[in-house]
């Protein structure tokens, strides 16, 4: 994985994420140590994304390295009409590693044709957001004390989420059993239904999640946002049948967490937080880790 | 019926091609940039087809060209017949084949893709070749035949 540049999720092979996950859990036994020092990364963030930039520098911060960038476009020489070329030629002299999240899907990778150092993609639009995926696998993981063989529910918005459809091409490595549960308008893409057909992947698709969810062994949880649905009837109709609430989860399996890849609206009632099954804070403490892995493995640190 | 057509605007030497349905006419030449050539150039177009109902035909002297350039057409004109011409004959027939990936040519269907907002030429991996499909290895969304653009 060394200077190589990590943009899809698709770019990483199966013993390439358990390396990932592997080296996530040393940092979380230990996360402050001196092995970025002299190290500069770039954050770039052609639009704003506090959570994911705070968690990409307080990694570098932790493990002594040092951090240039912005954190919108506003403040770049973008609004002067420089082109992201231009940009990411200027960033490439001065760092060892860029981290970028833009707008426009592909700009991660073209970035990475351009760039002469390795390129991690902290989000491109609705395309990629591969340390997302890997912080997702390691909470599996973690949770589980295994990624084989899992019940995953993805509940809400599966057509436009991108953190479910990378996160079913990277659990497709692991012999999962996925249930889908979303309204009509917003249902899993034909594309990965296909795809899981090909690998022999079983899966249902379901309306309701109440009947089934006994059966989860990981429940990840998507905001089902008003602006995706063509007739605000269906919405209003809709979104309250996506809304976990503690009382549903009484018949759950011990082992079962929640995820949820943050921000929440009101798919999570706040009254889930307080179960042991609420895992997504968790969840995102777990992606300072596996940014952690993911730097010092691409700089050859690790 | 095929001599005939061929006597018609019969060429000494270079290349015919055939089977092009009559509304792609005009992308097959501006693929193949044959605005660029300066030899003799004829074709026909809304020639009767049992095949499509209506085809064009392209005849190209003194040219011939290479299996990657002619390829690109596959897009376009996936049954399209070329006929090499020596002297006269044809010496050769060639299918066009369609190939494993695509650069320019092609606009991304997706109006968010970087291409589409910067200077950056569209790159496609070809995933179904029968009724074609790419993958645009920027923003990962693939273009069907029936969104196709040209460019």
């Amino acid at each position: 994985m060394k200077n190589k540049s990590l943009v899809s999720i698709t770019d990483y092979s199966r013993d390439e994420y358990l390396k990932i996950l592997d080296l996530a859990a040393e940092f979380e036994k230990n996360p402050n140590q001196e092995i970025l020092k002299g190290k500069l990364i770039a954050t770039l963030f052609f639009e704003p994304s506090t959570r994911t930039r705070l968690s990409f520098e307080s990694a570098v911060n932790r493990l002594g390295g040092r951090v240039v960038g912005f954190s919108d476009a506003s403040s770049s020489s973008v609004t002067k009409g420089e082109t992201l070329k231009d940009t990411i030629k200027m960033v490439t002299n001065y760092v060892d590693l860029i981290v970028m999240r833009h707008p426009l899907e592909g700009a991660a990778r073209y970035a990475s044709e351009v760039a002469s150092v390795p390129v991690v993609n902290a989000g491109d639009g609705a395309n990629q957001h591969p340390s997302q995926t890997l912080l997702d696998l390691y909470s599996i993981r973690k949770t589980q004390g295994k990624l084989e063989d899992l019940n995953i529910f993805m509940i809400g918005d599966l057509k436009y989420g991108r953190t479910v459809h990378s996160l079913l091409m990277a659990m497709s490595h692991f012999n999962p059993t996925f249930y889908f549960i979303s309204p009509d308008e917003l249902k899993m893409p034909k594309e990965y239904l296909m795809f899981l057909e090909q690998r022999g992947i079983k899966y249902y698709e379901y309306k309701d999640f109440m009947p089934i969810i006994s059966q989860a062994d990981i429940v990840y949880m998507t905001r089902v946002q008003k602006e995706r649905f063509s007739d605000p009837i269906e919405y209003e109709k809709t979104k309250n049948a996506y809304i976990l609430r503690n009382s549903m989860l009484d018949n759950t399996r011990p082992n079962m967490k929640i995820l949820h890849p943050l921000p929440r609206v009101n798919e999570i009632a706040a009254d889930v937080d307080e179960n042991p099954k609420a895992y997504y804070f968790t969840q995102a403490l777990n992606g300072l880790y596996v940014r952690q892995a993911i730097i010092s493995s691409i700089l050859g640190l690790k | 019926m095929k001599d005939k057509q061929l006597i018609v605007s019969a060429i000494k030497n270079g290349t015919v091609i055939d089977h092009i349905p009559a509304r792609n006419l005009f992308k097959v030449i501006s693929i193949l940039s044959l605005e660029r050539i300066d030899t003799q150039i004829t074709f026909g177009t809304n020639l009767d087809s049992k095949r499509f109902g209506s085809k064009a035909i392209i005849k190209i002297a003194d040219k011939y060209f290479l299996d990657e350039e002619v390829n690109k057409i596959a897009l376009v004109a996936p049954q399209a017949k070329l006929n090499i011409i020596r002297d006269y004959e044809v010496i050769e027939k060639r299918d066009v084949e369609v190939p494993d990936s695509i650069t320019g040519i092609v606009k991304c269907v997706n109006p968010k893709c970087i291409t589409n907002n910067e200077e950056v030429i569209a790159k496609f991996s070809v995933i179904q070749s029968d009724d074609i499909a790419l993958k645009c290895i920027y923003c990962e969304k693939i273009t069907h035949q029936d969104q196709m653009t040209i460019i």
